[in-house]
């Protein structure tokens, strides 16, 4: 089973840097533990996939039979793919929280607390007292220290005259207030290749899992954030932010409108004394196992464009905010009660658009880049599906490949619209 | 569990995790399924015969599933092993033997259950397969191509025997089945 032992150093969490080296040793424990106790806790089946997909073309499929015509045979495909999609699809599952392989003993994942032995049950005990009666309190003050902090500080500053005074005093309080607040995560951040960290005038683009993103690179750096205005307590932050740093929110009415949007931003950067902008191009949170489709308008503004990947370890606790599960109160408890935030922050190469690359095409590269940084799945799917229902141009994709084929065979002249003009 | 286990011949695991892949597509969160959340799955929703296949999981009249008929209707999928091939054939027929994937493929055509696919019946899966691309007439002049070549008794309809013939060279068993993994 998981080693006691590494209940030891939790006692000594309460200076910072004791914790990141608790953490580090923890992490050690508890993949030790996990080897030794992985055919014990893999007795319920937690393992990766159900079926194995079956990655034949239509055209390898269908084609492959040296037929002339349609058969009643062409619909076999269409029914297994339909069905292996039921059984396991691509999309869905990374708008829920990541699959663990392990247990990794707090309440929650798909695994909840289950009896495995008297001793693991001790341990996980003993963990339900130490989150909810020791770290929770400490974290809930530090949590409001920052935010209060970063209202006021930000307030104050908002009322001074723009000068490079107020820009660097707006900085230290945003870097003070998000340090203050990562504390309360009990995040452990690893950034990877600082020479590349975002400059001035240019966009920093990144996968996103959480709003806790912005306050984890802001740890490390101020950015102008580009986002929609909240209500509740994110509004009142967000208001008072802006007072003191160009971030840049837009009214709900506002975002629809696609080029005030492009034309606020390019203005933004054009200013190459502003901070760099950040932007989350999936436009909603996943997973993190997966990067989805990168909504073109970032990279149509110009100017350089700086990947950022950001990856978190789920042994410590699940940082996927499930927005349509969980309201912001419900997924900052839930974090505030897991063991702790540690992630990987790799800071990559600034990117520009080639000569002759469309926004899309470079939106695509950037990802790719992203997604390899951070060991993350490429999937040219759209985040919007979450909400919204597929669009009815990809069904539309299929049958026009389905009927090329029969054209192609042979069984008719050619297509009756315009098709062929792709 | 364990009888349901012995009709459909899936292991426990596999069990387990289609019962968490059914409650996480259950958005209602009551136990069933309905329309709505398979047209959820995106990839499903592209599928030209995405609603024909959504339709195969709800008995007539209904518009929920629960957990028992959401496998049955899987079942069909699942490959026929080895040693299932040489069992006696006492006992009642799986739903994934050659036959029942067939029948399955069969329903998918005959809306109308009346066990014939009519030139009509044939011409709207061809017009969801197709889309806008091929026109009324191209498409009719299919149809009525391949209810010729496998009618045998002359009424313009495909019955399930003249179905079956018209497909005995395919390899169903493969074909309509997915690949489970342990």
């Amino acid at each position: 089973g998981v080693d006691l032992g590494f209940l030891g150093p939790w006692a000594c969490l309460s200076t910072g840097w004791w914790w990141s080296s608790c953490l580090v040793w923890a992490t050690i424990r508890m993949e030790k533990g996990n080897k030794k106790a992985q055919p014990q806790l893999l007795k319920t089946p937690v393992a990766n996939g159900i079926i194995e997909r079956d990655e034949t073309t239509m055209e390898k499929e269908i084609a492959g039979l040296h037929r002339v015509d349609f058969e009643f045979s062409d619909i076999f495909y269409f029914c297994r793919k339909g069905f292996e999609a039921i059984v396991e699809d691509e999309v869905t599952q990374r708008f829920s929280s990541e699959e663990l392989v392990s247990w990794n003993l707090l309440t929650r994942t798909n695994v909840n607390f289950h009896y495995v032995s008297l001793r693991l049950t001790v341990v996980w005990v003993v963990g339900v007292v130490v989150r909810y009666c020791f770290l929770l309190p400490l974290r809930f003050t530090l949590a409001a220290i920052g935010i209060t902090s970063m209202i006021v500080g930000t307030t104050v500053v908002g009322q001074l005259p723009n000068s490079s005074v107020k820009s660097y005093l707006s900085e230290l309080v945003h870097l003070t207030c998000s340090r203050i607040l990562v504390r309360a995560l009990s995040g452990t951040i690893h950034y990877h290749n600082k020479e590349n960290k975002p400059q001035k005038g240019g966009i920093c683009v990144a996968n996103h899992t959480s709003p806790i993103d912005a306050i984890i690179l802001t740890n490390d750096g101020c950015y102008a954030m580009v986002g929609q205005v909240h209500g509740g307590l994110m509004g009142v932050i967000q208001r008072a932010t802006v007072k003191a740093c160009p971030h840049v929110w837009f009214e709900r009415s506002e975002v629809k409108d696609r080029h005030l949007v492009t034309k606020r931003l390019r203005e933004h950067v054009a200013d190459k004394s502003k901070l760099p902008i950040l932007i989350f191009p999936e436009g909603t949170c996943i997973n993190n196992t997966s990067v989805m489709m990168f909504k073109k308008g970032s990279f149509e503004i110009g100017g350089t464009i700086y990947p950022v990947a950001i990856k978190y370890d789920p042994q410590f606790g699940d940082a996927f905010w499930n927005s349509s599960k969980y309201n912001i109160v419900s997924y900052l408890l839930r974090i505030m009660t897991s063991w702790a935030i540690v992630c990987n922050v790799w800071y990559m190469p600034p990117m520009v658009r080639k000569e002759g690359e469309d926004a899309v095409q470079f939106a695509n590269r950037v990802r790719s880049a992203i997604a390899q940084q951070g060991g993350l799945t490429e999937l040219p799917w759209d985040g919007g599906l979450k909400r919204a229902k597929v669009k009815d141009t990809f069904r539309e994709e299929q049958q026009k490949n389905y009927s090329k084929m029969l054209v192609r065979n042979g069984s008719i002249g050619n297509l009756s619209t315009g098709t062929e003009s792709d | 569990m364990g009888s349901r286990a012995s009709t459909l011949l899936l292991s426990h695991s596999q069990i387990t995790r289609l019962y968490s892949r059914f409650t996480s597509l259950d958005k209602g969160e009551n136990g069933t399924l309905s329309r709505e959340d398979f047209q959820r799955i995106p990839e499903l929703a592209i599928n030209p015969l995405g609603d024909r296949i959504i339709n195969a999981f709800f008995s007539e009249g209904e518009d929920q599933v629960n957990f028992r008929g959401f496998m049955r209707t899987l079942a069909h999928f699942r490959p026929i092993e080895d040693n299932e091939k040489s069992k006696d054939q006492n006992g009642p027929e799986p739903l994934n033997s050659r036959s029942n994937k067939l029948h399955f493929a069969f329903r998918l055509y005959d809306l109308d259950k009346d066990d014939k696919i009519s030139r009509d019946e044939l011409l709207q899966v061809l017009r969801m397969m197709v889309g806008v691309n091929i026109s009324d007439e191209q498409l009719g002049s299919i149809a009525d191509r391949t209810i010729q070549e496998a009618d045998q008794d002359g009424d313009s309809a495909i019955s399930f025997a003249e179905f079956v013939k018209v497909l005995e060279k395919v390899d169903v068993e493969q074909k309509m089945s997915i690949r489970f993994l342990h």
